[in-house]
């Protein structure tokens, strides 16, 4: 069976700056994979890498086993990989009917396309009580569900999402995850960076945990949860004041 | 009875001949609107591409003899849009994740270049009373009366009728159709429209293609109302529309249409009644002979000042710009002291041998172009202080320029004074009068600074210049801007070589000023605003009295800059020097060269002097060839040439604002760097490059 994402030895940075140093992620279809690390470890980087935003300096990047290294971003959204970036990650000058228009256009075609809205505010029906209001204007929470109303509706083969749980309440946070799972259930491939390790390998089935650019450890999520502990704690002394924030989800996590 | 009957009647004729000219500045604010909302674009150049096809159908339709139709498809459906594809494709493709200033800043670049560019292919020259023709047959010849007060010329009721149904088919596009809305998506962020699989490239080839021919359509309906052909005219219009389109907010369709009708109605009202006041309140004469042309800078200054929603309607950045590689560092930083030392001997070496040989060998009329150089580097270290430090974009330098010429003038000639004393009074009244400007202007911030400037600049221009207590009025009319030269003592500055001196010093005295501002307190407050505005608020920085002091002191630098110009030329010459369009010639040559050093400044001024007698007349070949002809076939090359290649160099600004020079020497530095890294170690560097940008590279030096 071919992989859905791989990737294969891959570096990547910004300008002079070396992120990734030689990563190598494999993403099976249906499968849940949680990157995992403290702050400026590479996730970020890992997930534009993986959707395309950022073309590897080298190394490769497949899809479905076509190489897609260094092609345009709009060819892995065509492909079935979705990206919910990190911050703000939804259009802010367009209305929240706007923002998810656009959308399924694109993925669902013009006759499906009013299918999809109303399913969308079924499911969400805080977003259809604001459907014209510009989504710039709403709360953290509400930005984050409608992005989670898009990726839902169109169910991708391949979500990353990047720490979708940063800023949010959490009861928001828990919201995110329930619509995780149900993407996951209905047959979605996830790969999800996230500070937050409790919720990420209640959800995953495998973890990979990243450490300066590298991966360091991978295995099965169940056991990833001790490896963090130590992980964190190890390189606690390289790592800046954001390890402690680390510290305290591993602690809850164990 | 018959009075009121009388004014109404008068009343209705006003507004209807106000419609015309309400449609010009409506098409033009719609082709702003639509460029601005797909593509994210302060427009500047939409003038020069309006007035490239309006040229195109003329040298097609008058000169070359074709019939309306093919010359209006060549002109507005072939050419138009692929103006815009080509701008499309070699510009602002890489300038999507650019600030909206830089943006702003390469459309002004390309309303200087591409005029140009267009004449010198196509061999177009300026059409000078001449009215172009309209795109109906005989549109200037037949009238329509509907309401029996105004006849309407076939030509204008063409232009409303397609202003009218340009404005429906816009709104619809944006309303109903997917591309329109995939265009809005661009403008805010090309990469996250990609991951929704869209290809951001084509919509944004479609977004020019489409606003590049609603510019050349514009251009074309416009044209029959100048009986002249020229690019500046077009360029004015465009100013004029900023203010219809502002009513609008930059992005209501329908409120820009409103607002350039509006406006033409409002211009043509005054100029009914506003002489029936005058006959009783003459204090407003001044006032009714230039209101007409002064009307839109006024609307567009006081909405900027005014209206504080205009500024917050569009300020959201890209979120994914993160992508992006940072920008690099400036060289001084990184360069070595040594190497450092021998660049400033050399260059000051340099500058000595050209001083001795300018000083005692030139002859009058190079002794006159380098002591301009010298003042007119002067003058854009104002543009060095108020873009180069603070980071803002002001396109009244002219006029501050203009306010020290005129000074000079007013004190010198009409009242005694020595110059010597007149230029820095001139330069204190042009700081007070930048300082009162900038405290409505700088918290504006953004491309609004830029805009609220050029209304300014084009205010003065049309208003304030008539007074007779700023441009002398009929005396200068009469007997012109005479400006004498002084004596100090045993020097007399009559004689050109003396001159050349004090100017030398003034420009060294200057930059010495900006050199202390730029290392100070005021230099460092104006370095943490631009890095974070909220950031160095939140430890107690005053942004607005930082940038107060910058505006004022730019201006006070520009005014003294101006007022040597004056007294160099004996005249202050208004019309050739200080014009709105000169501001944005000298703003586009610092930038492009370097606007935060000095010798950026300086390079700029010996570009607007001795560029185009050294280099375009073929001087400098004719000396190396050693022969005492001009090259022949080649020379002199056409001085337009300076306007596209200093236009054009405006392109490099959104990746690298430090400019060309800083630029080049930053890459000399870092390949110094890197040469002497690899040369005692390894014999032969196999990726000298990549070892330079590893982020261990300290590790291995």
């Amino acid at each position: 069976m071919t992989a859905l994402l791989e990737l294969r030895n891959v570096s990547a940075g910004y300008g002079a700056f070396r992120a990734l140093f030689g990563v190598s992620v494999e993403v099976q279809p249906g499968e849940a994979v949680a990157i995992l690390g403290a702050n400026g470890v590479g996730k970020t980087t890992l997930a534009r890498v993986a959707t395309g935003l950022l073309a590897p300096t080298s190394g490769a990047v497949l899809v479905d086993g076509a190489d897609m290294s260094g092609t345009a971003t709009y060819r892995f959204a065509r492909a079935g990989v979705a990206h919910a970036p990190e911050g703000r990650s939804v259009f802010a000058t367009l209305s929240v009917e706007d923002n998810l228009r656009l959308s399924f256009r694109q993925s669902k075609g013009r006759a499906n396309t009013p299918a999809a809205l109303a399913k969308a505010f079924e499911l969400f029906p805080m977003l259809a009580a604001r459907r014209h209001q510009i989504a710039g204007t709403l709360s953290g929470g509400q930005q984050r569900m409608l992005a989670m109303a898009r990726v839902i509706v169109e169910e991708p083969s391949l979500l990353v999402a990047d720490e979708l749980s940063l800023g949010l309440a959490p009861i928001v946070v828990d919201e995110v995850y329930r619509s995780l799972r149900r993407l996951k259930e209905n047959g979605s491939a996830l790969l999800i960076v996230e500070q937050h390790v409790g919720h990420a390998l209640a959800l995953c089935d495998r973890a990979i945990l990243l450490d300066r650019g590298t991966v360091s450890w991978s295995g099965p999520a169940r056991e990833a949860a001790e490896r963090v502990a130590t992980h964190v704690f190890e390189n606690d002394s390289s790592s800046d004041g954001d390890g402690d924030s680390g510290d305290a989800t591993a602690a809850t996590a164990g | 009875m018959t009075l009121a009957t009388g004014v109404g009647a008068d009343f209705l004729r006003a507004l209807l001949q106000g419609t015309p000219p309400g449609t010009v500045y409506a098409l033009v604010a719609l082709g702003f609107v639509l460029t601005y909302k797909t593509s994210g674009v302060f427009n500047l150049a939409f003038g020069a591409q309006a007035y490239v096809s309006a040229a195109m159908y003329y040298k097609a339709h008058t000169e070359w003899g074709w019939s309306i139709i093919p010359a209006l498809v060549l002109s507005v459906f072939v050419l138009a849009p692929a103006i815009g594809l080509t701008l499309e494709r070699l510009v602002f493709r890489y300038l999507r994740t650019g600030t909206s200033v830089a943006k702003l800043v390469v459309t002004i670049g390309i309303s200087l270049a591409l005029p140009n560019i267009f004449e010198l292919i196509t061999n177009f020259k300026g059409v000078v009373g001449r009215t172009p023709a309209g795109i109906v047959p005989n549109g200037a010849g037949v009238f329509y009366d509907p309401f029996g007060v105004y006849p309407f010329s076939r030509d204008e009721l063409t232009t409303i009728g397609v202003a009218v149904f340009a404005m429906l088919c816009l709104a619809a596009l944006f309303r109903f159709s997917a591309i329109g809305l995939q265009m809005r998506a661009v403008v805010e962020s090309p990469r996250m429209t990609e991951l929704n699989g869209i290809r951001s490239d084509r919509v944004s080839a479609v977004s020019w293609a489409l606003s590049s021919t609603f510019a050349g359509l514009a251009g074309v309906l416009i044209a029959p109302r100048f009986n002249t052909l020229a690019a500046p005219d077009f360029f004015n219009l465009v100013v004029v529309a900023i203010a219809a389109a502002i009513l609008g907010r930059l992005v209501s369709l329908p409120r820009a249409l409103a607002g350039g009708l509006g406006l033409g109605m409002v211009i043509s009202l005054l100029g009914t009644f506003l002489p029936r006041w005058v006959q009783s309140n003459p204090w407003l004469r001044p006032f009714q002979e230039n209101l007409t042309p002064a009307v839109p800078f006024v609307v567009l200054f006081g909405v900027l000042v005014l209206w504080p929603a205009i500024r917050r309607s569009r300020e959201v950045s890209d979120p994914l710009s993160g992508v992006d590689p940072p920008i690099s560092s400036l060289a001084l930083a990184t360069r070595s002291a040594r190497s450092h030392l021998i660049a400033r001997v050399v260059t000051v070496g340099a500058l000595g041998t050209v001083a001795a040989i300018v000083y005692f060998r030139a002859d009058a009329s190079w002794m006159f172009l380098v002591t301009q150089a010298v003042i007119m580097a002067t003058i854009y270290l104002s543009v060095t202080m108020i873009t180069g430090l603070a980071g803002q974009i002001s396109l009244c330098q002219g006029t501050f320029a203009a306010i020290g010429g005129f000074g000079v003038y007013q004190l010198a000639t009409l009242h005694g004074m020595s110059v010597l004393v007149a230029a820095p009074i001139a330069a204190v009244i042009a700081a007070a009068v930048g300082a009162v400007l900038s405290l409505p202007v700088l918290r504006l911030g953004g491309i609004w600074t830029a805009v609220a400037t050029l209304a300014f600049a084009f205010f003065f221009d049309a208003v304030a210049i008539k007074f007779s207590w700023v441009g002398g009025g009929n005396t200068s009319l009469m007997q012109g801007t005479r400006v004498p030269r002084p004596v100090l003592g045993p020097w007399d500055f009559a004689d050109d070589r003396a001159f050349l001196v004090l100017a030398v010093v003034v420009f060294i005295i200057v930059s010495i000023v900006v050199v202390q501002i730029r290392g100070g307190t005021i230099g460092r407050t104006l370095r943490a605003i631009r890095g974070s505005e909220v950031a160095a608020q939140s430890i107690g920085i005053s942004p607005a009295r930082a940038r107060v002091v910058a505006f004022a002191v730019s201006a006070a630098i520009a005014a003294l800059g101006g007022a040597l110009l004056s007294i160099h030329q004996k005249n202050v010459n208004y019309g050739s020097n200080f014009s709105p369009v000169s501001s944005l010639f000298w703003l586009v040559l610092v930038v492009s060269l370097g606007s935060r050093t000095i010798e950026g400044a300086a390079l700029a001024g010996a570009a607007y002097s001795i560029f185009d007698p050294l280099i375009l007349r073929g001087t400098i070949f004719g000396w190396i060839l050693r022969s005492p002809d001009r090259v022949p076939g080649i020379f002199p090359i056409s001085p337009k040439w300076r306007l596209i290649l200093f236009g054009l160099g405006t392109l490099q600004f959104a990746r690298h604002p430090e400019g060309a020079v800083e630029y080049w020497r930053s890459r000399t530095a870092r390949s110094l760097a890197a040469r002497q890294r690899s040369a005692p170690g390894t014999p032969e560097a196999p990726d000298a490059p990549n070892e330079s940008d590893a982020p261990n590279g300290a590790v291995t030096s």
